[in-house]
């Protein structure tokens, strides 16, 4: 599906047929590559493989290095041209770090990265440079992500220039295009960020990484910052974009609503790995792995008359620097608990394995979770919580 | 900047304003434990004057849940603060209203008399539970502080009830937790601490605004549902602020819209969530992304919030609404009751008979926006 847009779409004319139709129809098996598989019939715009970025701990007075931090820990994915492809979960999971350290922004500590097929760890800082253009990100912050003493037309412009756009004007009509591309004034190049609502700004910093016409864009929590009337304006103009421009995204967020609407394929993160990863369908229809369920099942519906029985998950994230043993997520794993607590859950880490082609999990016991077990575990929970309640 | 549409052209046709449920000046009714009539709060700032409330009428029974909704900017923040009186004046004015509370007119008693209620019968949670706990004292020293003061017992005591209010909220091992300090918490940790604190000396009230907006979704859910269970235990009342429809659907009775300092619709969350009458409540519910929407556009909301120094003449969402049409920004429309007659009440000109021939197409609208793409089904999330 996407990727036979990949194979159409070769000048990028806004003719083409939009890739959003694709999200509704239901994923064929052969989806995009699956990450045991490793042999995709299109180039993938990023492949990761075993990708750790490891952050040193350091204390007492010779800054000696008192612990590790492991933000991204062994995390494994394909993106095809085209796709949307979600990072979700909560903070502290290591998504953001992963963003940026797919674009060498952070370094990694360890592992593959391709970017369209050649490998990024290869490249020189200096060789980056021009390989940068073809992938840009977005940041959450809109008013961070602006420097406040900089008009639009030179935050936009600064990449451009990096990039060995000399000349003023030409940059100047350059950064006044990308603007009216997400839907503002040409004549905001002159305006300085303060000027701006938060939408208008989180524009801009879409406009910027336009401006440089990239691949691949790294949207990091973009619409978080967002009232909700708002929020929708910015997903439809990266929707546009996308079908305009045939973009690929990496899009991280945690609000798993915006990222079911949104995406094609979805990540779950926890603890600097990947526990789940499959199509949206699969997914939120039939998740297997007890963490996404318990994310899933946290989400508030906005229907009143849904007022649903929650799994709601015991405890904080543990600290990154020390991660526990064997599944990362045993310590609030609501299935351990019903299946007795099995040892293995402790002792051996389980690996990202297929269930079916492009869905996989990283639990050792992903065939005991169906509907009803999880709506029992959910009712069990609000028993023993009254129960306690009630003693209280 | 009154309603003052009995005197625009037409308006005799205008069913009659709601009433207003109590009489200027006299308590209302027992089981009512926060009033609020006709407040106005506004900002002296360099610009000009801020109308961020303007004209708020709303009461919350003892033991019930209303939320107030609203995007940044709409006034909800500065409603809460205003009914704590927690704001500075000047810049800040508040200009008209009274607020009943427990049978005591509030706005008019001396702030001595305030600081008695506050924490003791009043308590808020705050959105960014860092900056609201002090950093330089323990959790146990900012919890205790308040029963002391309060609740005139010994130190020992106020200890000993701080140890149960966070035990009360499900922090594993008080006794060792009150010893420590803010920045040895996670974020779902000072949100619970900032709770206990609300709830160490049982208030009759507690007003969160935006109590789970800085959490993760999985902590959040904790929150709520502990949110739920102590009102299910106290009976306390409990004002939420929030602008996740999410969130409201889950835990209030009633609600209350609020876009530019006025409130827009009110009514049961039935009411507002399943059958909006106001066209902003009807546009916020058609931009939520939900996967039935998958594959299609969005609906949005087009253009911005109004500068508060620049807010259209008549309608203030007029320039945003897809439904106005020139009365929109002729006639101010007052908060009225909706035609079905239940209670629900909206400041749309939809809802009156000068709108009479409009109202099904809009709400036709509203319908087709929300449907379910056939092509794209999805289940959602499990359980």
């Amino acid at each position: 599906m996407t990727m036979d847009d990949a194979t159409v779409v070769t000048d990028g004319a806004p003719s083409v047929a939009p890739p959003t139709a694709d999200a509704v129809t239901p994923t064929p098996a052969t989806g995009p590559a699956p990450v045991a598989d490793g042999k995709a019939t299109v180039t993938p715009v990023l492949r990761v493989r075993d990708l750790k970025r490891h952050f040193g701990i350091f204390g007492g007075i010779m800054r000696r290095q008192v612990g590790t931090v492991y933000a991204v820990d062994g995390v494994d994915f394909d993106i095809a041209p085209g796709e949307i492809f979600s990072l979700v979960g909560e903070s502290g999971c290591g998504k953001t770090t992963l963003g940026r350290t797919v674009l060498r922004l952070i370094e990694p500590t360890s592992g593959t990265l391709e970017f369209e097929g050649q490998d990024l760890l290869a490249v020189s800082q200096k060789d980056m440079r021009p390989l940068r253009r073809k992938m840009q990100i977005v940041f959450q912050d809109p008013f961070g992500a602006l420097n406040p003493r900089m008009p639009v037309s030179d935050i936009i412009g600064e990449g451009l220039l990096a990039q060995g756009m000399s000349d003023g004007k030409q940059r100047n009509k350059a950064a006044e295009d990308a603007l009216e591309r997400v839907g503002l004034r040409r004549d905001y190049t002159r305006r300085y960020p303060h000027e701006f609502s938060g939408g208008q700004r989180q524009r801009i910093g879409i406009a910027r990484a336009l401006a440089l016409n990239p691949d691949f864009v790294v949207c990091d929590e973009p619409v978080s910052a967002l009232d909700v009337s708002i929020q929708s304006q910015v997903l439809n103009l990266l929707l546009d974009l996308r079908r305009d421009f045939n973009l690929t995204y990496l899009f991280i967020s945690h609000n798993l609503s915006v990222v079911q609407y949104f995406s094609d394929r979805v990540g779950v993160m926890y603890l600097g790995r990947i526990v789940e990863i499959g199509t949206v369908e699969q997914l939120y229809r039939a998740p297997r792995h007890p963490y996404t369920v318990a994310l899933l099942s946290a989400i508030p519906d906005p229907n009143p008359r849904k007022r649903k029985k929650r799994l709601v998950l015991k405890g904080d994230v543990p600290s990154p620097a020390a991660p526990p043993s064997g599944c990362r997520f045993h310590t609030r794993c609501w299935l351990r608990e019903r299946l007795g607590n099995p040892e293995r859950c402790v002792t051996e880490i389980p690996q990202l394995h297929d269930l079916e082609p492009g869905h996989a999990t990283a639990c050792h016991f992903p065939e005991e979770i169906d509907r009803s077990v999880v709506e029992q575990a959910a009712a069990e929970q609000s028993a023993t919580d009254t129960a306690v309640a009630a003693s209280a | 900047m009154t309603e003052t549409s009995a005197a625009a052209p037409g308006v005799e046709e205008f069913p009659p304003p709601a009433p207003v449920a109590h009489q200027k000046g006299t308590p209302p009714p027992k089981d009512i434990l926060l009033d609020v009539r006709d407040l106005r709060t506004y900002f002296h700032v360099m610009d000009g004057l801020v109308r961020a409330v303007d004209g708020v009428s709303f009461s919350l029974g003892r033991g019930k849940t209303l939320g107030i909704v609203g995007e940044s900017g709409s006034g909800k923040s500065v409603t809460a603060l205003t009914v704590m009186r927690l704001l500075d004046i000047p810049p800040a004015e508040i200009a008209s209203g009274e607020i009943w509370f427990d049978g005591q007119e509030i706005l008019s008693m001396p702030i001595d008399d305030m600081r008695k209620l506050r924490g003791k019968d009043m308590a808020m949670i705050f959105q960014e539970p860092l900056t609201s706990l002090n950093p330089v004292f323990t959790i146990g020293d900012q919890i205790a502080e308040q029963v002391q003061l309060h609740l005139k017992v010994s130190k020992k005591e106020s200890w000993d009830r701080a140890i149960e209010a966070l035990s009360m909220v499900g922090i594993p091992s008080p006794e060792r937790r009150v010893k420590q300090y803010p920045h040895e918490m996670s974020g779902g940790m000072r949100q619970r601490v900032m709770i206990a604190m609300a709830l160490s000396c049982e208030p009759k009230l507690i007003v969160a605004d935006e109590p789970t907006t800085a959490l993760d979704v999985t902590i959040q859910a904790q929150i709520l549902e502990l949110l739920k269970s102590i009102q299910d235990r106290t009976d306390s009342a409990l004002l939420l602020i929030t602008h996740d429809l999410g969130v409201v659907a889950e835990m209030v009775d009633d609600v209350i819209v609020m876009y530019g300092g006025q409130v827009v619709e009110q009514g049961t969350v039935e009411q507002v969530l399943l059958e909006p009458k106001a066209p902003y409540t009807m546009g916020l519910l058609e931009s939520i992304p939900t996967s039935e929407k998958r594959g299609s556009r969005l609906e949005v909301i087009k253009g911005v919030v109004p500068s508060p120094f620049n807010l259209p003449p008549a309608c203030r969402f007029e320039p945003r609404c897809p439904y106005a049409w020139e009365v929109c920004s002729e006639i101010i429309p007052p908060l009225i009751a909706t035609q079905d007659g239940a209670g629900q009440l909206a400041r749309c000109h939809l809802e009156s008979s000068i709108g009479a021939s409009r109202r099904a197409a809009a709400h036709a609208a509203h319908d087709l926006a929300l449907e379910p793409d056939p092509d794209a089904q999805l289940t959602g999330g499990m359980a």
